[in-house]
């Protein structure tokens, strides 16, 4: 037996990198995998109890290899801001403090260089920074490669690698977290807040990427075990690896950097124009604009799309997609859908085939299996909007 | 009947002219949950190492490959409607295809159970 299609092929040549929690997910049974540089918790008891535990309790996922970044100047901001505004198309100077935005790095031709999240401190966090952001693992490097070339000398740029970061998804995260830190019980989705744990500062927001409630936890590293154990302690909690993490976030229909999304596609093709607010799509002045303005008018060339797979065959990454007989586009991510009780797919298809109902053929080793544009999510999102 | 083991995790029943395939509990265990099992057809043939089956895993799928040279007799429908039976029961109810032994002389090269046990062990 050989996987054809395992997770190794995201592994890279490089030698691996050990986390803070490293030890600690050995110690709970995890099989370990190369991901985005590091050794990595694939999964603990299994995929699909990790799910499920997921979408029904609280579960905890190790995402310290993410990119944690600050951005400070001697301007109260006003320099980082309007650094940030020309690398990113979203509104950074109307981003007020504790809020936080989804955005991306596009390059010249509006290609996605990574989608990250950028965020305002308050209270004295990250030493006072005016920005903090979180980036993908796998691409923090190159990306603060870019970032150094087009920041001005007044911005200071920050790569915070002494800070882990956990997130807490699920339904029962809330109640879970909140008897740790009761402030958090007030936080909404996408606000965050400063925080003290036994000493510990600790940067919440509201937010992660299962489609659940829940928060993302900026921790330094020297205080991340302790955090990890004394959340895993609570009956609420179990820790949850990357498998399901993948499976989560698919069946909440949001896209997975280096698979769904990448330098060879579009913010508006990929249905992330959200993420663009008015004010910027009017004035512009951000890398990539111009393809941005273009695909408003005339549409993208293609699209991302959910895919509903007949049978249960799942279709995965690479398996090309046809209409009408005629190739429209690729599989980027797909599996089967534990909550879902069925394979699903993400892919991207030619803009006349992206209709919700386009009926699809998707080739899996030599055979046409039929397929359906659907909506996403797949599963409900249930973040907490309000308090 | 002799049980016999391949160094890709399958094992095989022989009884008279025809071997029952399946994959070993150490395979499903690395694979995680199994989601799908695409088996061969009635009377297809096979050469030694030839893809035969296909079992996907929530997050991958992965070759079974034919352990000896054959024609299929019969798949195991129940793992149709059941795949996690892999999961569950891998070296009885979770079997694969049954095939009609073309050679015979192939199953020499196989392993016993107690050197396949310390091939795990090896790994």
């Amino acid at each position: 037996m050989t996987g054809k299609d395992d997770v190794a092929h995201m592994e890279e040549e490089l030698p691996l990198g050990e986390l803070p929690l490293d030890a600690w997910h050995r110690g709970k049974g995890a099989r370990m995998v190369g991901f985005a540089g590091y050794h990595m918790p694939i999964q603990y008891e299994g995929i699909m109890a990790e799910h499920s535990w997921t979408r029904e309790h609280a579960g905890l996922f190790d995402v310290s290899h993410m990119g944690q970044l600050s951005f400070s100047d001697e301007a109260q901001g006003q320099a980082v801001d309007a650094a940030l505004e020309l690398l990113l198309p979203s509104d950074i100077k109307g981003l007020k403090p504790f809020r936080q935005r989804y955005s991306m790095l596009l390059d010249q031709d509006g290609g996605i260089l990574d989608d990250l999240m950028v965020s305002r401190p308050g209270d004295g966090a990250f030493d006072g920074a005016a920005i903090y952001m979180v980036v993908n693992g796998a691409t923090k490097y190159d990306d603060i490669g870019w970032m150094i070339e087009h920041l001005p000398d007044d911005v200071t740029m920050n790569h915070m690698e002494d800070q882990a970061l956990l997130a807490l998804q699920g339904p029962e995260a809330g109640e879970a977290l909140a008897t740790l830190i009761p402030g958090t019980a007030d936080l909404i989705f996408m606000q965050s807040g400063l925080f003290d744990w036994q000493g510990a500062p600790l940067w919440i927001s509201r937010s992660g990427y299962t489609g659940e409630d829940g928060f993302e936890i900026s921790v330094p590293g020297d205080a991340v075990v302790a955090l990890a154990d004394a959340l895993c302690a609570l009956p609420q909690v179990k820790p949850i690896g990357l498998g399901a993490r993948d499976s989560l976030r698919l069946e909440a229909g949001l896209p997975l950097y280096g698979h769904d999304l990448s330098p060879a596609v579009s913010t508006i093709g990929a249905d992330l124009g959200f993420a663009i607010q008015k004010r910027r799509r009017e004035e512009g002045g951000f890398i990539g604009h111009a393809r941005v303005m273009k695909e408003l008018a005339d549409g993208p060339g293609a699209k991302r799309v959910g895919i509903a797979i007949e049978g249960r065959l799942p279709a995965r990454e690479g398996a090309p997609i046809f209409a009408n007989g005629i190739q429209t586009g690729e599989v980027t991510s797909g599996g089967f859908a534990p909550s879902v009780g069925a394979p699903i797919a993400m892919g991207w298809v030619s803009l006349p085939d992206s209709a919700i109902g386009t009926a699809l053929e998707i080739e899996v080793r030599g055979k046409r299996i039929a397929a359906t544009v659907a909506p996403m999510p797949f599963v409900p999102h249930r973040y907490r909007r309000k308090a | 009947m002799s049980r016999y083991f391949t160094d890709e995790h399958e094992w095989i029943d022989v009884d008279g002219d025809i071997a029952t395939v399946g994959i070993t509990d150490y395979a499903q265990e690395q694979l995680g949950d199994i989601v799908f099992v695409e088996l061969p057809d009635e009377g297809a043939t096979f050469e030694k190492g030839d893809d035969a089956a296909v079992v996907e895993s929530v997050k991958a799928a992965s070759d079974v490959y034919a352990p000896i040279s054959g024609e299929v007799v019969e798949s195991n429908g129940a793992l149709e409607d059941e795949p996690a039976l892999v999961n569950s029961d891998a070296e009885e109810d979770g079997w694969f295809f049954k095939l009609r032994i073309a050679d015979a002389s192939e199953l020499e090269g196989l392993m016993t159970e107690s050197a396949y046990k310390k091939f795990v062990a090896s790994l």
